[in-house]
């Protein structure tokens, strides 16, 4: 049967092909993918990212091989028209595909839920009020952080430090930081690449996102969603510092803005200011 | 008066375009004497007054559509009038100038109309690469930019929805069917007339400062913009409605019009396609009408949907946006997989591998794509304990795409294949359609979507399943069914070489965004930081080639139809489907006699003496 044998053939190019290229994808090709390791959270991606570029792989070889195989082997030349098998279809060959795509889909969802829930992967916003325990860190340590989008810059308060205001923003390392993040106007998305957290700031509401650097060092900050004529230059860098240097930097910065402090509403979970626009 | 200027006296473009601005003035001044003006700080700051402007333009659209005729008959019907219906077999060019109710005649009106606002849109991408040649601000000032953004976006996306179900849905359904005409040729002609009206408006939007949303507009910031908002608004408001038209009419079609014995099981697959797309339609769009007329609302009436410290909700824009948008995104995927596995079994001389899997995926894909809208929102927020849910349902759509896959991999399969053109943009599908869908997965796991959400790796994504999806499955639909449409051959060779410049200049381009979004480049920036440039300026030259390969394809199309003029062979590629068992281009009542309609199964040519 020359068919099967054909099968059998590329059944074989893809399994040693696979055996050869997914390993080497996740040894040398996925550590390096974004958003790097500065942050658990960023970590926690960077796994879910190699996981699935390493699932991806034998996939993208199975199509790809099987294509170059047919086009190769069962490519007509000249021109007359030849007739092909009357085959409709293989009963097995379907269900094979069936059970195996259905249980792939259902090993990547039951693999994502966990990553989410239990591994502090999440690193996006987790809404006003996350019910997931796992997220709520706790304790004393942790320090909240507060992200105020407006057009066409974030400020930062903290409001463990007197409800301080800043444009920059500093966190130290090793500590769990809770980010709330809310909006004056518009809705922006609040992408700190490197911190692996991106959490849409919307007005009146407060989206809180987790995250613990693990690494001293700067990272990018980027409005991620278009909010108005600047939003391609709405972007700082944010630094994770040591903890003393941290503390000197607050005591630096309400050394800055003490006179406008006053001026400021006082610290809120959101803000409401009347609208801007044409509606309402 | 001579022959010729009674010709243009009478429902007929040229009245329509009277009636419009006609109508548009009355709307205007309308709308200034009603409306609340003077208590409205910015009406007296801007001197901009948004009730006038929408009411313009919905006068205007009612009276282009009556200049077309396009109320004659409801009219004459209220009037007690026996109907007037325009001969069908009315001869010459000045029909495809007017409201025509017959689906062959609109099926040509929609390719030349996709045709035109593709290309149209297509030179706004080109403007949107040449800024992003360089890192920082070049040629375009930040407004200006985010309204090329918006007009690709917007553009594309209205007639993308239509690319497929507009040209060759109305004119192959039919035929493909056995049926002399649609089930509404009315709501057929106008539903493309509404496509032509709300383009046209939509290109307003650049005399009247932009829109500075992207095509999504989303609340609140779509409260703050300018005139050019309204004009985004009422042109995706008339898209909506227009694909709710066309939805309609050709979900109708195929339940009712099927020639007897045709049943659902031996439907063309083709046709199962466009009628789970249409069906879809009518489910998805006229939410997206609602939504963007809350917006019209508060933009003009001064309700506050949208307005947080009113009571609105950006939220709720977002939710009703993406459930709209979502079912949206694979509207654009159904009829290029229709195309797909319409075309394989011609050009590899084999039925159909997998025909019942195939329909399944297509109807999985349609059900489940209303169940997925708020991955789109993952990072919003909103229902964050809901996101599990949402990834297990966008990835379960993996499984029915996957038969679509396999069934064409199966017809691939100890084929006899022949790589003609259509066939290349064909295998085309199935690499980049394996690309766009597998980035996917990355989206819809929630941790890894931290990352690729709002960036380049997003755009890059749906560029892979929309261009490389449906764009290359539209162009395999054009060269293969043309000669059916126009009775003249297109050249193959300058085929092939529009074929392999498109292919290999889309994925140039493509491939790049990619890492420049997995490395840390928001869309729709108009600067970018100096290390992704060599990126951006690959990606850039790239889609250059890619725009020349459309003017090949051009080029291609005027030389074969208006130069050479080869007559096509009566059935070019030895199809057995039944719109080939028909003349080329078929009469005006499509078959002479009913055919009988064989098996999808059957492929070939069959033994003689044999019936289907």
């Amino acid at each position: 049967m020359r068919l099967s044998r054909d099968f059998a053939r590329v059944l074989v190019i893809w399994v040693v092909a696979s055996a050869i290229a997914t390993p080497v994808v996740a040894i040398f090709l996925t550590p390096d993918l974004p958003p790097g390791i500065a942050t658990d959270d960023a970590a926690g991606q960077q796994v879910d990212n190699e996981v699935l570029t390493a699932v991806a792989t034998p996939v993208v070889l199975l199509i790809v091989i099987f294509l170059a195989y047919v086009l190769i082997v069962f490519r007509q030349q000249g021109s007359a028209i030849e007739e092909g098998p009357r085959v409709y279809g293989h009963a097995g060959a379907q269900t094979v595909w069936i059970v195996a795509s259905t249980a792939i889909v259902l090993g990547l969802f039951a693999f994502g839920t966990f990553r989410l829930l239990e591994a502090g992967a999440a690193g996006g916003g987790q809404g006003p009020s996350p019910l997931s325990p796992l997220h709520a860190v706790g304790g004393e340590s942790v320090l909240p952080v507060q992200v105020i989008g407006q057009q066409w810059q974030f400020t930062y308060r903290y409001p463990t430090y007197d409800g301080l205001q800043t444009p920059h923003l500093v966190l130290p390392v090793g500590r769990p930081v809770e980010l709330h993040v809310t909006s004056l106007d518009v809705v922006h998305s609040f992408w700190a690449y490197g911190l692996g957290v991106k959490a849409d700031a919307n007005p009146g509401v407060d989206n809180v996102a987790y995250v613990k650097p693990s690494r001293v060092g700067t990272f990018d900050v980027r409005c991620a969603e278009l909010c108005g004529i600047w939003h391609g230059y709405m972007f700082d860098t944010g630094r994770v510092v040591g903890e003393r240097s941290f503390e000197a930097w607050i005591k630096d910065q309400q050394r800055i803005f003490a006179p406008v402090q006053k001026y400021l509403p006082p610290y809120s979970d959101t803000y409401l200011p009347a609208p801007q626009g044409r509606a309402g | 008066m001579s022959r010729f200027a009674r010709r243009l006296v009478g429902f007929n473009l040229l009245t329509a375009v009277v009636l419009a601005v006609a109508g548009y003035l009355f709307g205007a001044w309308l709308g200034d004497r009603i409306s609340a003006a003077p208590s409205l700080a910015y009406v007296a700051e801007t001197g901009e007054n948004d009730v006038s402007l929408v009411l313009g333009y919905l006068l205007g659209v009612v009276g282009f559509l009556v200049g077309l005729g396009a109320a004659n008959y409801p009219i004459r019907r209220v009037l007690g009038y026996p109907p007037s219906l325009p001969q069908p077999e009315a001869d010459g060019i000045g029909r495809y100038f007017r409201f025509f109710p017959d689906h062959k005649v609109v099926g040509l009106q929609y390719l030349v109309g996709v045709g035109l606002f593709f290309f149209i849109a297509g030179v706004n991408a080109m403007l949107i690469r040449l800024e992003l040649l360089r890192p920082e601000q070049s040629i375009f000032p930040p407004d200006k930019y985010l309204t090329v953004v918006g007009l690709h976006g917007s553009m594309m996306m209205g007639v993308m929805t239509s690319a497929v179900l507009g040209p060759f849905g109305n004119y192959l359904v039919p035929l493909m069917i056995g049926a002399r005409r649609s089930a509404f040729p009315r709501l057929e002609a106008l539903s493309f007339w509404l496509l032509v009206a709300a383009d046209v408006i939509l290109l307003t939007a650049v005399a009247l400062g932009g829109f500075q949303t992207g095509w999504t507009g989303y609340a609140p910031l779509s409260g703050q913009g300018a005139y050019g908002i309204d004009a985004y608004l009422c042109f995706f408001a008339l898209i909506g409605l227009s694909m709710t038209l066309l939805g309609l009419n050709l979900t109708a079609t195929v339940v009712t019009m099927r020639a007897s014995g045709l049943g659902w099981g031996r439907l063309p697959i083709f046709v199962w396609g466009v009628v789970t797309t249409a069906a879809m339609m009518v489910l998805a769009a006229p939410v997206l009408i609602v939504a963007l007329l809350l917006v019209l609302l508060d933009r003009t009436a001064q309700t506050s949907f949208f307005v947080q410290s009113l009571g609105g909700s950006s939220y709720l824009f977002e939710n009703l946006f993406w459930f709209f948008g979502h079912p949206e995104v694979y509207l654009l995927a159904l009829p290029g997989m229709g195309i797909l596995l319409q075309l394989l079994p011609v050009f590899t001389r084999k039925p159909l591998w997998g025909y019942r899997l195939a329909v399944a995926g297509m109807l999985g894909i349609a059900l489940i794509s209303f169940t997925v809208w708020q991955h789109h929102l993952f990072v919003s927020g909103l229902a964050a304990d809901l996101r599990p849910f949402y990834m297990l349902s966008t990835e379960l759509i993996s499984i029915p795409t996957g038969f679509v896959f396999v069934a064409a991999l199966g017809t691939l399969w100890a084929g006899r294949i022949r790589l003609t053109v259509p066939m290349l943009f064909c295998l085309a599908w199935i690499f980049n359609f394996l690309i766009g869908g597998l980035t996917g997965i990355y989206q819809s796991d929630v941790p890894s979507d931290v990352t690729a959400h709002g960036s380049f790796f997003v755009l890059a994504h749906f560029h892979y399943t929309i261009m490389g999806g449906l764009v290359f499955t539209f162009f395999a639909a054009v060269y293969y069914w043309l000669p059916k449409m126009t009775g003249y051959a297109l050249s193959e060779r300058w085929g092939k070489v529009h074929f392999w410049l498109m292919f290999l200049g889309f994925n140039s381009t493509f491939l790049p965004l990619f890492v420049v979004g997995l490395l840390g480049m928001p869309r729709r920036v108009v600067t970018y930081p100096e290390r992704f440039e060599f990126l951006n300026a690959w990606a850039s030259i790239s889609a250059f080639v890619l725009g020349f390969s459309m003017l090949v394809f051009l080029a291609n199309l005027v030389y074969s139809l208006l130069i050479a003029r080869t007559p096509a062979e009566e059935n070019p590629w030895h199809s057995t489907s039944v719109e080939w068992q028909t003349s080329s281009p078929p009469p005006p009542h499509n078959f002479d006699r009913v055919p009988v309609i064989g098996d999808p199964h059957d492929y070939g040519i069959a033994p003689a003496g044999s019936s289907p």
